[in-house]
């Protein structure tokens, strides 16, 4: 790969990487392993704003949907079940302490420990998902679908296309929340096995620092989730 | 990066960080879940959203690190928000200055009589005005 460029390091693997030290090697652009960590994290967070934003265009969505129709929002959240949304506050706060303590075993050299709690966290975010599936099935039940698949009987306004609008922002937007939380447990549990491995040190953590911060961002969203949606009047 | 050599102590200390914001946080959930049974008409929205944002600030300072982060991220983190910012500002704008796009107000059409004496001559009938037939509707006007 850099056979046409000027070798500037004495490079004994012949890849484009750099032994730093006994085990650990940065890519040959970066001077340093603390540099190659600082330049990795600040794309995670250039990506994080995009979620951000991404999420954020829905909140003002809904936010605008909600002035629309103010009394059919408020009857359509009485039809979630603010006893689950609690609890997968709770769960999804729960598993971003286990995330933060992962991190933290991992850059200090506990490889064992930083998996087991990485397991934690995709043990929550397993229940978190069983808590979802058990509140969808309700909803397919009761006929409180997205848009056109809407078919609730008892409203009390008929005919308004506020009902629908609700529920097609609610599954549109805990649906893609639900998606980060599928992919952050499969991205965790790749971490867990090579945290088991002891391929993270105090030297190279970059991985479990990374994710860690997208599990962070899920639960941000949540937070914002959960009020919006279960508890406003 | 920056904490190679990790003393015993701050080990303990990071650690116990996690656990006492760990329980802020469910702290907060349980009043905002409280707040949520009391009515204080248009507070709770604000009241909700209020504790949100406290709780998203401690997740943001203390579980990803920002507070101690080198203050790159930190701006990038700040910045995304001021954007959507941004947005939502323009959004309300939008929303508290339009009023004929809120259907609540086409149920009743505002009647094509003369404007109360006094009125601003501003024309706020704009959707019930009938346009001439055979006119193609302008795009974008979509109503319902």
């Amino acid at each position: 790969m850099s056979t046409s460029t000027v070798d500037l390091h004495d490079d004994p693997h012949g890849d484009d990487s750099v032994v730093d030290d006994a085990h650990h090697h940065h890519q040959h652009h970066f001077t340093t392993m603390e540099q190659q960590f600082d330049t990795s994290k600040i794309g995670m967070w250039l990506f994080l704003v995009t979620e951000v934003l991404t999420f954020g265009g829905l909140f003002v969505g809904f936010g605008l949907m909600q002035n629309r129709y103010p009394q059919e929002f408020i009857e359509a959240h009485e039809h979630l079940q603010r006893l689950a949304g609690a609890s997968n506050t709770g769960i999804l706060l729960f598993s971003s302490y286990t995330m933060g303590m992962a991190v933290f075993a991992a850059k200090t050299n506990q490889g064992a420990k930083a998996a087991r709690y990485l397991w934690v966290t995709v043990g929550c975010a397993a229940i978190f998902m069983c808590v979802k599936a058990y509140e969808y099935t309700h909803k397919f039940e009761e006929g409180l679908l997205p848009g056109y698949f809407y078919h609730h009987k008892g409203d009390l306004i008929v005919g308004s296309h506020g009902y629908s609008t609700f529920f097609s922002f609610y599954f549109m937007m805990t649906g893609l929340h639900g998606l980060h939380v599928v992919i952050g447990a499969i991205l965790l549990g790749w971490l867990a096995i090579r945290a088991k491995r002891g391929e993270f040190s105090h030297e190279y953590y970059t991985p479990v620092d990374l994710i860690g911060l997208f599990w962070h961002l899920v639960d941000l969203v949540w937070i914002y989730l959960f009020p919006l949606y279960y508890l406003i009047k | 990066m920056s904490t190679h050599h990790a003393h015993v102590t701050d080990e303990k200390a990071e650690a116990r960080s996690y656990l006492l914001t760990l329980l802020a946080l469910l702290f907060l959930t349980v009043i905002t879940v409280g707040a949520s049974y009391i009515d204080f008409g248009q507070g709770n929205v604000v009241i909700a959203l209020a504790i949100a944002t406290m709780k998203a600030t401690l997740v943001a300072l203390f579980f990803m690190h920002l507070a101690h982060d080198k203050p790159v991220n930190g701006l990038i983190a700040v910045a995304g928000f001021i954007f959507l910012g941004l947005f939502l500002m323009f959004d309300l704008l939008d929303i508290t200055t339009r009023r004929d796009a809120i259907p609540q107000n086409l149920h009743a059409p505002v009647v094509q009589t003369a404007t109360p004496a006094g009125a601003p001559a501003v024309p706020t009938a704009a959707p019930a005005a009938a346009p001439p037939a055979g006119t193609a509707p302008a795009p974008g006007a979509k109503k319902e």
